[in-house]
């Protein structure tokens, strides 16, 4: 009896001597693999990681390491010229932002729910904005902008972006639809709602998540596009990407790192939340 | 109460066609009746057109040709927001965004209905579908049966004329499937609403409805009852369709009173009761159950003929014995297994046996 039940706690005898082995799918539990991934790591965040720690270099030249100082940050906030770059991208980016985002969400809406002559073709075009080489797009939009005789401005920034958003929304917003039970419109319709309250009170709710992302998305390419602003801005329209970039070709100081530091967070976060509100929203409807 | 010569018809179809595009008929013009307060079923294979039937009857899908009555009231045009019916979705459609609470008043909210009488209603269907408890869950906490329960609270709560189910039960598991039978047909009992429901299941339609709509291709091959449809099917596919069935070929020899006299493959001359002229090929049928299989060399007053065991089947309360008689498909015969014991009542091989009262048999002309 009581040898029986000390037999019976102990251990087995494999499971004490060694761990188990990895299984034939554990791939990332290989010593090869966790190299590979880790190089991975370190030449996709290397760059950024040095840009942000030499943005607090005490140096002018900032190539080597001269100490710890928080001057540059100070000096970026002090640049006006910086402060009104910013201003500026911030303006272009809300306004797209919410104009592409109603116009794309619409869109990938349409695209999700109707079917019509020539349906495939319109879908392609609509994507192509996605694929089409950003110069070509910006050589595009001022060519166009030369033609209407349209002065180059804030303006024709931010209709270049929204143009340019559009498709980002119109996929997002699409993709999220994708998984839509199109029984609840009619489980709506049924239990008497008229077409328009069953839009609010059921599809909508639905899209939300999708609509967050797009805009984020929207917002962020935006903010830090470069090359089809470069080809649209005019005189007193210089946006934050733009300035530094200007700022760089007279001498790479912590400043513009600094600068380029405080972009990298403002994206970050936006991502970060749109990835969150996603996953948050999208565990729920998926009952 | 599945009398449809004295109630009232709630449900009335008129000649409905159905076409999608120009060279698919979902429904070929069908009319029937549904008497107020029956259980009515929809059954029929995968494609048959029962769902769009219903969807018609729902508004979600608009008739070809001809027209839809819900209580003496044309419906054609009227959107389905408008309809005195509400249907239970084979999904469920449960909103799932909103608690359960909120699913069930969302029919009450949109048209109107003011807060408290709202909060009253849902807390009646909620206790008729006992989930009283999970009034404030959301959809995604809840089983399956679960929602179930919620899009028929939800449905039943507007008090509808018709309460349309769609597959209601396929999405749930067998067990489960089965209490849920029971307990539909006790909800219908208790709201006496009329329900029509869609099936592919005919143990479904057997045990559920007053009355059974059979129906293949679009076309409406026989309404009856359960053991009307079982025991008297009107074609083959009926025949074939519902339960099991030992079909035969045969011609018609003659006529001697009320019985006819058929020459059918494997059974020779037999003479059977049957009350309508038949003429030509037919094909005679009988039930699995209603086969003996036996030793003894039954009576000349019964349809009798000898096969070999080839295969049995063990199914716990019975046995399904398959017989070759020479004949061009195979013969079933169910055998109950009546005494406690694990050896087998018959072996493969074994020489049997095999009859049936002819009163048993079906003549099919269709």
């Amino acid at each position: 009896m009581t040898a029986t039940a000390t037999k019976a706690l102990a251990p087995p005898r494999a499971q004490r001597r060694r761990r188990d082995r990895a299984g034939p799918l554990e791939y990332t539990r290989r010593r090869w693999l966790q190299i590979v991934i880790l190089a991975n790591f370190v030449f996709l965040y290397f760059p950024i990681v040095s840009l942000i720690a030499f943005s607090f270099n005490d140096s002018k030249r900032n190539i080597t390491w001269q100490g710890f100082t928080l001057k540059y940050y100070v000096k970026a906030f002090n640049n006006t010229a910086l402060h009104e770059a910013f201003g500026h991208s911030m303006i272009i980016a809300t306004t797209s932002t919410l104009v592409s985002t109603v116009l794309g969400a619409a869109l990938g809406l349409a695209l999700y729910r109707y079917r019509f002559p020539g349906k495939g073709p319109f879908e392609g075009w609509v994507h192509l904005p996605i694929m089409i080489p950003e110069v070509s797009m910006g050589v595009a939009m001022l060519a166009f902008f030369a033609r209407v005789d349209l002065p180059l401005g804030l303006f024709t920034i931010t209709v270049s972006h929204i143009a340019f958003s559009i498709p980002f929304v119109a996929v997002v917003a699409r993709a999220r639809m994708a998984g839509f039970d199109h029984a609840l419109e009619e489980a709506s319709r049924d239990l008497g709602a008229t077409e328009w309250q069953t839009f609010w009170n059921v599809t909508f709710p639905y899209m939300v998540p999708g609509i967050v992302a797009g805009a984020l998305l929207a917002f962020t390419l935006s903010l830090d596009d470069f090359v089809i602003t470069f080809f649209t801005s005019g005189p007193g329209s210089t946006t934050f990407p733009i300035k530094i970039y200007s700022m760089v070709r007279f001498s790479v100081t912590p400043e513009v790192n600094a600068a380029s530091t405080v972009l990298i967070v403002i994206t970050l976060t936006l991502t970060v939340t749109a990835m969150v509100i996603q996953s948050r929203m999208g565990r729920k409807p998926r009952a | 109460m599945s009398d449809s010569t004295t109630s009232p018809a709630i449900v009335s179809l008129r000649g409905i066609t159905k076409r999608f595009g120009t060279s698919v008929v979902a429904v070929d013009a069908v009319s029937l009746d549904i008497a107020e307060g029956e259980f009515f079923a929809l059954l029929g294979p995968s494609g048959c057109g029962k769902t769009t039937l219903l969807r018609m009857i729902a508004g979600f899908e608009h008739p070809s040709a001809g027209a839809i009555a819900i209580d003496g009231e044309d419906m054609t045009g009227v959107d389905p927001n408008r309809r005195p019916v509400n249907m239970v979705f084979q999904s469920y459609a449960v909103f799932p965004h909103l608690t359960v609470a909120r699913n069930v008043g969302y029919g009450l909210k949109v048209t109107g209905v003011p807060k408290p009488e709202i909060d009253a209603r849902v807390a009646e269907a909620l206790s008729l579908v006992q989930l009283e408890h999970l009034a404030e869950r959301m959809p995604d906490q809840l089983s399956g049966g679960q929602k179930q329960r919620v899009a028929l609270a939800r449905a039943l709560v507007k008090r509808p004329r018709v309460l349309l189910l769609d597959e209601p039960l396929s999405a749930l598991d067998a067990k489960l499937r089965e209490a849920m039978r029971l307990e539909l047909v006790r909800l219908q009992q208790s709201v006496g609403i009329t329900f029509v429901i869609v099936t592919h299941d005919q143990n479904e339609a057997l045990s559920m409805a007053d009355r059974i709509a059979m129906m293949e291709a679009g076309k409406v091959r026989q309404i009856a009852p359960p053991a009307e449809l079982y025991e008297f099917p009107n074609c083959r596919f009926v025949a074939d369709f519902i339960g099991k069935m030992n079909l035969f070929e045969a011609r018609v020899a003659g006529a001697e009173g009320d019985r006819v006299v058929v020459e059918a493959e494997g059974l020779g001359r037999i003479a059977l009761p049957h009350r309508s002229a038949a003429s030509g090929e037919i094909g005679i049928a009988v039930r699995p159950e209603k086969l003996r299989i036996g030793d003894a060399e039954p009576g000349a007053d019964r349809v009798r003929l000898r096969g070999r065991v080839v295969e049995v089947a063990y199914y716990g309360d019975e046995s399904h014995v398959f017989l070759d008689a020479g004949t061009k498909t195979m013969i079933v015969a169910n055998l109950p297994n009546e005494a406690r014991s694990t050896r087998p009542r018959v072996a493969i091989g074994d020489a049997l046996w095999i009859s049936w009262d002819p009163a048993d048999t079906l003549v099919l002309a269709e």
